[in-house]
């Protein structure tokens, strides 16, 4: 984990003493809402339906034990006992007081978390793969550059106003699990010549009103090259970019509207004007900031594999858990765990305190104290012993956080919608409870097999409906909630943006035009075969037919 | 179209209407109904002043429901507000 120095500490500290200045100015009237607002929500800050909502970083989904139970102590505290995983690999609180916020920002501070670039229009916090420096798949650890990029980010004086929020992802790993093709600037750790490592480009993914999938800009990019091509990137990008438009500053309709090609040339022609001058990232500079990631001394752990095997053969629950959230190690002694938050009666990615407690105490005894948030709202152990799985599955039963349910039917990605949101068109959690009770039983669902299901409550996209195989966008309808379905998205390797399927169908409608679709796609597909993979096949019409009739 | 003044809060940002006597409060059924658009700039005047007194954020007129004799919220979103809390049961029993 990167641990803060004492500039990191006294910038914090500073911060937070300015920002409680300003609330209390805010509060005696010498700050209007206009002039105060922009100063909040560089604090992370929202005003939402009900109340304040504090969203804090955690730096590409990395989290000690300590943090989370200090996140704990927080939730308890000042908001009603709960935190929300979002789908940035943060947490956001949503019943916060003002008041409190100045304090709340005090006690992150003392485990190294703040709630800084977690909104407005600067470099967003860097999101990566859930399961660096423990993928078995990984070319290297993704996040020595993503903390390479935080701090290259972070006030960086010609970045913190550009026209839009600006989002990277960055993998290390042959599969793409940190979505970076929905992503303005997404990065890709590749095998370079003679054994080397670099990175691939990749600009002009989102979501949003206007969803594209990012197009290749670099092919490779040796490592000391990386910022001062990025720069060149965001510098283009900021003269360009329509400040005067919201739907159009972001960089995927600049590229789209000129052409990756050209947009290419003038970035290539800024690198060259100004890479000489824009000093590289020191070698001992990657040396110290990678010195934080070196992997855990892991010793040698055997299974008992009688035991295991006896313990699967008896327990359905254990034995579907370790197909769908136990993940291969780089190391074959160890696993990645997942845990799931998502089962009937849980809004996707709600965790109380004492839930985080328990997930705390679970990393403390059984993963090096360290955890990851997934943007898919989940929470993952990286570095469990495979002769330890039994007991942390029994531990985190009685913590009722066992669904084995990663990346089914069920795992659904959602996000807060109109039951917290400000800017939201539909409810997604209920949508979301509705169809988590409709496949609720594990066997259904795990015969269904993968599939990704998100649900957005407005065309904002938060909950990556454009990325689902499945995607319900919330509409509104004449003033009734409705909800739109997408077939086809994909988050990964082969990223795709989902077709919309036809008209929306009202709220109560939606389980069961799930239903149809499952049903359409379990009579079609090839043995084998995902629902994904049987889409592309198909097509939409075979759906179309079953859900809308052959109109 | 008869309606009400709503906000948020400043100090917490709970959802507030406002009252006959002036006050901020969180219960939609004891807002003060505005029947007319006369009677609304009076509201929104003193939403206003409220404004100017750091006491709420954000006022706007929202129409309301008379069918049960006090106001009630007629969208989704306002009933949500209005309700103060989600709409998913465990969200609720456990809160
Ligand atoms: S997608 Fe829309 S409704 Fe959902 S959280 Fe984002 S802005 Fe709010």
């Amino acid at each position: 984990m990167y641990r803060y120095d004492e500039f990191d500490r006294t910038f914090l500290i500073d911060r937070n003493r300015e920002f409680r200045n300003q609330v209390e100015r805010r509060l005696k009237g010498e700050l209007t809402e206009d002039q105060f607002k922009p100063l909040r929500l560089m604090n992370g800050l929202y005003l939402q339906l009900h109340a304040y909502m504090l969203r804090v970083a955690i730096p590409y989904g990395a989290l000690t034990a300590r943090q989370l139970r200090q996140l704990a102590m927080i939730a308890r505290r000042w908001d009603k006992g709960f935190g929300h995983w979002t789908t940035r690999q943060n947490i956001q609180f949503n019943w916060i007081k003002l008041v409190d916020v100045p304090d709340i920002l005090e006690a992150l501070a003392e485990v190294d978390m703040h709630a800084i670039q977690t909104s407005g229009n600067c470099i967003r916090n860097v999101t990566a793969d859930p399961y660096a420096g423990a993928a078995a798949d990984e070319v290297e650890d993704p996040r020595i550059w993503a903390e390479i990029l935080r701090q290259w980010s972070t006030n960086h004086p010609e970045f913190t106003f550009l026209p839009r929020k600006f989002k990277f992802a960055i993998t290390g790993a042959l599969e793409d699990r940190a979505a970076i093709a929905f992503h303005d600037i997404g990065i890709r750790i590749v095998g370079g010549p003679n054994g080397t490592v670099g990175f691939k480009i990749f600009v002009g993914g989102g979501q949003g009103r206007t969803p594209y999938v990012a197009q290749e800009m670099k092919a490779f990019l040796k490592p000391e090259e990386l910022l001062s091509y990025l720069e060149a990137m965001l510098r283009v990008y900021n003269l360009h970019g329509r400040r005067d438009n919201l739907y159009k500053a972001r960089i995927k309709i600049l590229v789209n509207a000129i052409g990756i090609d050209a947009y290419r040339a003038q970035v290539e022609e800024e690198w060259e004007r100004t890479r000489q001058e824009d000093i590289d990232l020191p070698a001992e500079e990657v040396a110290r900031i990678r010195s934080h990631f070196t992997p855990p001394d892991l010793e040698a752990r055997p299974l008992d594999a009688a035991a295991f095997a006896k313990r699967r053969a008896e327990d359905a629950g254990f034995d579907r858990w370790v197909r769908r959230n136990v993940i291969g190690h780089k190391n074959p002694d160890y696993a990645i765990v997942s845990i799931a938050f998502k089962e009937p009666g849980r809004p996707p990615g709600d965790a109380s305190a004492e839930e985080m407690e328990r997930v705390a105490d679970a990393a403390d005894r059984f993963s090096r104290s360290e955890l990851r948030i997934t943007y898919t709202q989940n929470v993952i152990l990286p570095h469990v012993a495979r002769a330890d799985l039994i007991a942390l599955y029994d531990e985190l039963k009685e913590a009722g956080l066992v669904a084995g349910n990663t990346d089914l039917i069920t795992d659904i990605i959602a996000c807060p919608g109109l039951d917290y949101c400000n800017l939201a068109n539909a409810r997604s959690i209920p949508i979301a409870e509705a169809i988590t009770d409709r496949f609720a039983d594990p066997e259904r669902a795990e015969q269904v097999g993968d599939l990704r299901l998100n649900i957005s409550g407005c065309i904002n996209a938060c909950g990556h409906h454009h990325a689902g195989h499945i995607g319900i966008l919330g509409v509104d309808k004449k003033g009734t909630e409705h909800y739109q379905i997408t077939l086809g998205g994909s988050p990964d390797n082969d990223a795709s943006v989902g077709d919309i399927l036809g008209p929306s169908f009202p709220a109560e409608g939606v389980p069961d035009a799930i239903d149809t679709i499952i049903d359409t796609y379990l009579a079609q597909r090839n043995d084998g075969e995902t629902f994904l993979a049987t889409y592309r096949r198909i097509g939409a019409t075979p759906f179309k037919e079953t859900l809308y009739g052959t109109r | 179209m008869p309606s009400v003044m709503t906000a948020n809060r400043l100090q917490d940002g709970a959802v507030v209407y406002l009252s006959d006597n002036e006050n901020w409060i969180t219960e939609l059924a004891s807002a003060r109904v505005a029947e007319d658009g006369t009677q609304l700039e009076i509201l929104q005047k003193i939403a206003a002043e409220a404004t100017g007194k750091q006491i709420i954020i954000g006022a706007y007129p929202m129409d309301v429901d008379l069918t049960t004799g006090a106001p009630a919220a007629k969208s989704v979103r306002e009933k949500i507000r209005a309700a103060r809390r989600p709409t998913i049961a465990a969200v609720n029993e456990a809160r």
